[in-house]
């Protein structure tokens, strides 16, 4: 953080006149379009993620339910 | 599996953009004739360059999927164009932000670099709803497929036209008649093109990334819990990749080959 405020106060002074909020805004226009794209991929990741452990839950469930039936027989037999 | 290097580029691209926008505001002189508002093109410029680019692109690996019938090379002109559009958009916002600052005017109607680039924005603006109105997944590719050839032969058609323009009040950031820019100028100017080209395709992996991933998702739950499980796919622009079912009239689906899905 120290270092951040030494480069900031070794920088040149910028001359934000009237020109200044025209260069901001086309600085945050570009990186506002960034950060909504990256959110919609945000998005779209959280869904992924919920369908990934959705097919965990349900893999699982399998392997259960797979070494119940092969635990049953073996029972009977005894 | 699919994002491979993303990682890596993820840090080239954060690198190369705090470069630039450290370069743009403390090492790039100011301009003479503009003054502060001239930093706007270290963002417009690229921005517009990798835009124009990417569209040609496009419609190479468009080419590409026509010559090989390969899906893949129509995921990656899908994608090209989808992110291109975003950069577009960019550009039109920071241009017309740039001309408010410096000739009063949102948008000036009789420049022709700006109605070019606007017409560029629309033709491409299509490419998606031409996509979307096409049900059968193959035919929706190989149209597709020729509208980004021909629009993508268009951008350096347009833009040539447009140089050969005399009658033009837009700046021409690398003009030979001026003299150019100054070397530390063009410097800047060099690594911002390479941060925003970095960027493009640092989306552009993200976007293929997340595709197939979801492809992927869409197979193993099919193979895990039948057909049933999995909702219909329903209409959509964006490629099916894998032929793992095709789309259906009724908006459901049926599936074609489960192992292919699977591979």
């Amino acid at each position: 953080m120290s270092a951040l405020a030494a480069v900031f106060a070794a920088a040149p002074a910028l001359p934000l006149d009237e020109a200044g909020k025209y260069v901001a805004g086309a600085f945050v226009a570009f990186v506002g379009v960034i950060v909504i794209y990256v959110a919609i991929m945000a998005v779209r990741l959280q869904r992924m993620s919920r369908e990934l452990t959705e097919l965990h839950r349900a893999v699982e469930a399998r392997e259960q339910g797979e070494a119940a039936r092969a635990a049953a027989p073996e029972a009977a037999q005894r | 599996m699919y994002g491979k290097g993303l990682r890596a580029l993820s840090l080239a691209t954060f690198a190369a953009l705090t470069a630039t926008f450290a370069l743009v505001f403390f090492y790039a002189p100011l301009d003479a004739d503009q003054g502060f508002i001239q930093k706007i093109f270290y963002v417009h410029v690229p921005v517009a360059i990798v835009t124009l680019c990417a569209y040609v692109l496009g419609g190479i690996f468009a080419a590409l999927h026509l010559k090989t019938h390969d899906r893949r090379w129509d995921l990656r002109s899908y994608v090209v164009i989808h992110i291109a559009l975003i950069f577009n958009i960019i550009g039109l916002l920071t241009g017309a932000i740039w001309a408010k600052a410096s000739w009063g005017h949102w948008w000036v109607w009789d420049e022709p670099t700006l109605v070019s680039f606007l017409i560029v924005f629309l033709l491409f603006a299509t490419y998606q709803p031409l996509r979307f109105s096409i049900e059968d997944p193959e035919r929706q590719a190989r149209y597709a497929a020729v509208f980004a050839v021909m629009a993508g032969a268009f951008v350096p058609l347009n833009f040539a036209a447009v140089r050969a323009a005399t009658a033009t009040v837009h700046p021409r950031t690398f003009g030979t008649t001026e003299g150019g820019l100054p070397s530390q100028m063009a410097w800047v100017f060099v690594v911002a093109i390479v941060a925003i080209a970095l960027l493009f395709a640092l989306m552009c992996c993200y976007e293929i990334a997340a595709k197939q991933t979801r492809w992927q998702l869409r197979a193993l739950r099919r193979r895990l819990l039948g057909s049933d499980a999995v909702a219909p796919l329903g209409r959509s622009a964006a490629p099916a990749l894998g032929e793992p079912e095709r789309r259906t009239r009724s908006g459901g689906t049926t599936s074609r080959n489960p192992a292919e899905a699977a591979s």
